[in-house]
């Protein structure tokens, strides 16, 4: 092989090193992080609802009065969930384009169907927490929830779940949405623990299994909401609204 | 044995190539594909066509210089094995088999399946040389190494640079490659004096080279002739860490 004339490649600057390709990923890995750990709180907030209607809007006047720490959470949030997204798609094109010519026969040995199906149930999650803050949280395609009131006047989040999930349409999409955020982290979590270099041979299965535990538990925990709804599990307070 | 061969066939690395179907004809199952390909060339020769041409060395597995695509899996997906090691018994009397070159964008194609495959010595460049003392040899022993580090550095080190992992990552990363080489010196006295710079450089220069990033597929591992892990990349995520935040 002749002498190559090599740089030893272009200065380490901070902003150099999260255009690395690792930064990319460490990047990837803690936005992610942020907004699991956000998946698990909000379901201990949704889990609410089997604890009754007084519950539930108590918890969420709770939340309401604590603007400061809403705000600052919706907005971690954001610039978390736009971050990953924008990046995760610019990750796509750059690998695609890492092979210009494709191969005529495509085989795959061990990837898993949910590390090739990263980008897609991504863009599932995304669409649907797009959907989600207009349903709920802004109240935007639904108007008549903003009037629903419970006894002590406060705005009657319990009814306002129940009356959604109990059109069969919102739940399946609901659930579909689920399937793509537990699918997506099925190889989200271990690829965190290898991304900060924690994986070895012998924890490799473990955070595998984590992994599978971790989504697994969030999907029913979440699907239980709309099922229950749906089998009359949990019904509007006595007396309509 | 008889086989349908699909070969990719390209003048050079500026003209587009297309694939060419030729017959194996009278093959013995004990051959290795390199020694298939060989026959098939010589007919090729006879019938006044230009042979295939394709990277070899050693032809006994520690060359690292065959390589192929063989229906989408680099080498073939025999497992431990490289393209001159594995035999024709693994294929089926009259299967079709399709040939590509390694493709990554950091691989140009030279001719028919040789490819450029020099971005990995340029990155092997970028990581320098290890600081080693003058004078007389050491004595045997003289740095005791725990067996369990030994074991692990020359796992690492198994790696004969065949860009296998670049070829059937779906990402065309080089990642395992470079955690390879990272990883047989983190782990020994002898690397720990560039061992910070070690990382950076070789990592600055794999993204200079255009190779995508990591998404943990993991079809670098199993394709690997050495079957080297990907807790080798780990433990390069693990260095690059420790590398920036120094
Ligand atoms: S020719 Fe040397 S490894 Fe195959």
């Amino acid at each position: 092989m002749s002498t190559v004339q090599v740089s030893s490649g272009p200065a380490q600057t901070s902003s150099m090193v999260l255009s690395s390709s690792i930064g990319k990923k460490l990047f990837m890995a803690a936005t992610g992080l942020f907004m699991s750990l956000f998946v698990l709180g909000h379901l201990v907030g949704n889990l609410q609802i089997f604890l009754g209607q007084d519950q539930l809007n108590t918890y969420a006047q709770a939340l309401k009065d604590l603007p400061a720490l809403t705000w600052s959470v919706r907005t971690v949030m954001f610039i978390c969930l736009v971050l990953h997204v924008w990046r995760g798609i610019q990750l796509y094109f750059e690998n695609r384009a890492s092979r210009p010519v494709r191969y005529h026969v495509n085989a795959t040995v061990q990837a898993s169907l949910a590390s090739r199906t990263m980008i897609f149930t991504g863009i599932g999650i995304f669409l649907y927490v797009v959907y989600h803050l207009l349903h709920y949280t802004f109240i935007v395609t639904n108007p008549q929830y903003a009037g629903l009131h419970d006894a002590l006047g406060r705005h009657d989040v319990y009814s306002m779940v129940v009356l959604g999930f109990q059109n069969g349409w919102i739940s399946a999409v609901y659930v579909l949405a689920m399937l793509c955020l537990c699918y997506h982290l099925t190889h989200a979590i271990p690829s965190f623990f290898q991304t900060l270099g924690l994986n070895n041979d012998k924890t490799r299965l473990r955070f595998d299994i984590i992994g599978w535990l971790i989504a697994t538990v969030i999907f029913i925990g979440y699907t239980m909401i709309p099922v229950a709804v749906l089998l009359k599990l949990v019904i509007l307070p006595e007396g309509g609204m | 044995m008889n086989f349908t061969l699909r070969v990719w066939r390209q003048k050079n690395a500026r003209e587009k190539g297309c694939l060419e179907t030729y017959q194996a004809r009278d093959i013995s199952e004990d051959m290795s594909f390199l020694e298939m390909l060989d026959v098939v060339n010589e007919n090729l020769v006879k019938d006044g066509i230009e042979p295939i041409h394709f990277d070899h060395d050693c032809r006994e597995g520690i060359c690292g210089a065959c390589s192929l695509v063989i229906n989408g899996i680099p080498h073939g997906g025999k497992k431990g094995c490289t393209t001159c090691e594995l035999r024709m018994r693994n294929f089926a009397d009259g299967d079709t088999i399709t040939v590509e070159p390694f493709r990554a964008g950091a691989f140009p194609v030279i001719k028919d399946l040789m490819v450029d495959r020099s971005a990995l010595d340029r990155i092997m460049q970028a990581g320098g040389f290890v600081s080693a003392n003058t004078g007389g040899a050491p004595d045997a022993n003289a740095l005791p190494i725990k067996k369990d580090t030994v074991e692990s550095a020359m796992d690492a080190a198994a790696c004969i640079g065949c860009g296998a992992c670049v070829a059937a990552c779906k990402n065309a990363s080089a990642m395992l490659f470079v955690s390879a080489k990272v990883s047989h010196l983190a782990q020994l006295p002898q690397g720990q004096v560039e061992r910070v710079e070690r990382v950076r450089k070789m990592v600055a220069r794999m993204d200079f080279e255009g190779f995508g990033n990591c998404t943990n597929y993991y079809e670098c591992e199993a394709v690997c002739p050495k079957e080297i892990s990907v807790k080798n990349i780990a433990r390069m995520n693990r260095e690059f860490l420790k590398a920036i935040t120094k």
